[in-house]
């Protein structure tokens, strides 16, 4: 394994067309599981039709998507609208390369040498996830304004807006965390919370809570998805795109779901590890392997994102503004600074 | 900064799935399109003034004003957080000094009614 073609080439290959098959289905199944779910809370039956209790229905809708009328209007501008469903897609993807899934696996004996599941661990991934993650506005709002269409442009500005403002308590959240870690790597921030014996949501609870919800408004999402508020906005940044155009920035919205999850998962819930990683009466659990505790909490996450949307009403804009601004602010900023008041004064927990 | 190196190849691929994607669709897609079905959508009204032609609030700038400035102290706030187990009680009050700064700033804005939306 020093052949450099392999390394460099080939394993990242392999990770790619795996990560990049895995984010796909997985996009296209929690459509499906949004859809039973909120089905579900609202006491009806959502899709069941489409093979064994309709699981096969997000196949369908690719299909669909696939072969559906392709649009161009004539007043878009052709050149930036085309290029509005690229531009979400590629930092949506991009981001799960430095992803940690799991610590690195032989995959129980098939492998010669231990291979990290992640693409790649770099030292500054947490910059790099919010860095690129961000890049998505521009597929937002150039896709809204290209449309030229008022809905659209409404939809682009708002959700520009909305992104922004909810990136500062974000940003200050996430400082919570490396205040405590002191690394920018996430495999590192992970190792971090073994050493510290505690998951980083016990501190930081509200920097946790701080940083979801945050996550939540960041991707759209109920009940922060002003940008396309169907009853006001039809579909808001998205009103002009069809087909497979408009497949791509539903994907996105998806995988930035997940991304959101993970970095949940990663910064305040321990990666991969196991509950009370520390306590060793609760070594049982280690027979499950650690990148299926990842996902599972991931998969939790997922599960309140789509609770949140059968639960909570639309806010206002203007409420919504005022929550980033006048709320989460302060309290983010005043949450950093007891933490680290705290770290000094007790050095920690290190 | 060999570890860059994979995120670099998935940039590619990741850039050529929608081109891939979108191009294969576009051979097998649907319909007959006329005119009027590729104008902006307006409710099934013929629309008299369009997207572009229109102004919006400047409030949407002012929001972006803000953002560049919360959003730099944060990247500044970003190694100072790395390094804070080093720095201990100098970096705690450098900290206080720096957000108390960007304190008097924020009540300045508030004051101004800068956060008020409407």
């Amino acid at each position: 394994m020093t052949n450099p073609w392999v390394v460099y080439l080939l394993v990242p290959m392999v990770k790619i067309v795996v990560i990049l098959g895995a984010i796909t289905l997985a996009a296209a199944y929690l459509s499906y599981f949004e859809r039973r779910l909120v089905g579900f809370l609202q006491i009806r039956l959502g899709p069941n039709r489409v093979g064994w209790q309709g699981v096969l229905q997000p196949i369908a809708d690719a299909l669909k998507l696939f072969s559906k009328e392709d649009i161009i209007p004539t007043r878009a501008e052709k050149l930036v609208y085309l290029s509005g469903p690229v531009l979400i897609i590629v930092p949506a993807l991009v981001v799960f390369s430095v992803i940690p899934f799991g610590p690195p696996t032989n995959l129980f004996g098939l492998l010669p040498q231990a291979i990290p599941p992640y693409l790649t661990d770099i030292n500054v991934s947490v910059l790099f996830v919010l860095g690129v993650s961000s890049f998505g506005i521009y597929g937002i709002i150039l896709g809204g304004w290209a449309s030229n269409n008022k809905f659209s442009l409404m939809g682009g500005l708002r959700s520009a807006a909305q992104l922004i403002s909810y990136e500062v308590p974000m940003g200050f959240a996430i400082v919570a965390v490396l205040l405590m870690a002191g690394s920018l790597s996430l495999v590192s921030i992970v190792e971090a919370q073994r050493q510290a014996h505690v998951w980083y949501v016990f501190p930081g609870f509200v920097a946790f809570f701080i940083y979801f919800i945050c996550g939540v408004a960041e991707t759209n999402r109920n009940p922060f998805d002003l940008p396309e508020a169907e009853a006001e906005l039809v579909a808001g940044f998205h009103t002009e795109y069809s087909g497979m155009k408009f497949a791509f920035y539903f994907l996105a919205e998806y995988a930035n779901m997940v991304v959101v999850s993970s970095m949940a998962t990663v910064l305040f819930f321990g990666g991969w590890l196991r509950p009370f990683p520390s306590w060793g009466w609760l070594g049982f659990l280690d027979v499950v392997p650690p990148v299926v505790w990842f996902l599972a909490k991931v998969a939790a996450f997922l599960y309140c994102y789509i609770w949140f949307r059968g639960t909570f009403p639309r806010v206002r804009f203007d409420q919504l503004m005022a929550l980033g601004w006048k709320v989460f602010l302060p309290v983010s900023l005043a949450n950093l600074m007891v933490i680290g008041t705290l770290i000094v004064l007790f050095g920690g927990g290190r | 900064m060999t570890e860059y190196i994979p995120v670099f190849i998935f940039t590619v691929v990741a850039l050529l799935f929608p081109f891939l994607a979108v191009g294969m669709a576009w051979i097998v897609r649907a319909g007959k399109r006329d005119a009027v079905k590729l104008e902006p959508y307006e409710c099934g009204i013929e629309a008299t003034t369009f997207a572009h032609d229109n102004r919006f609030s400047i409030r949407y700038y002012l929001i972006a004003v803000l953002f560049v400035v919360f959003d730099v102290e944060t990247v500044f706030l970003y190694p100072w957080a790395v390094m804070y187990r080093k720095l201990a009680l100098f970096g705690l009050i450098e900290m206080f000094l720096f957000l108390g700064i960007l304190i008097v700033g924020y009540i300045y804005a508030w004051k101004r009614k800068a956060l008020q939306w409407a």
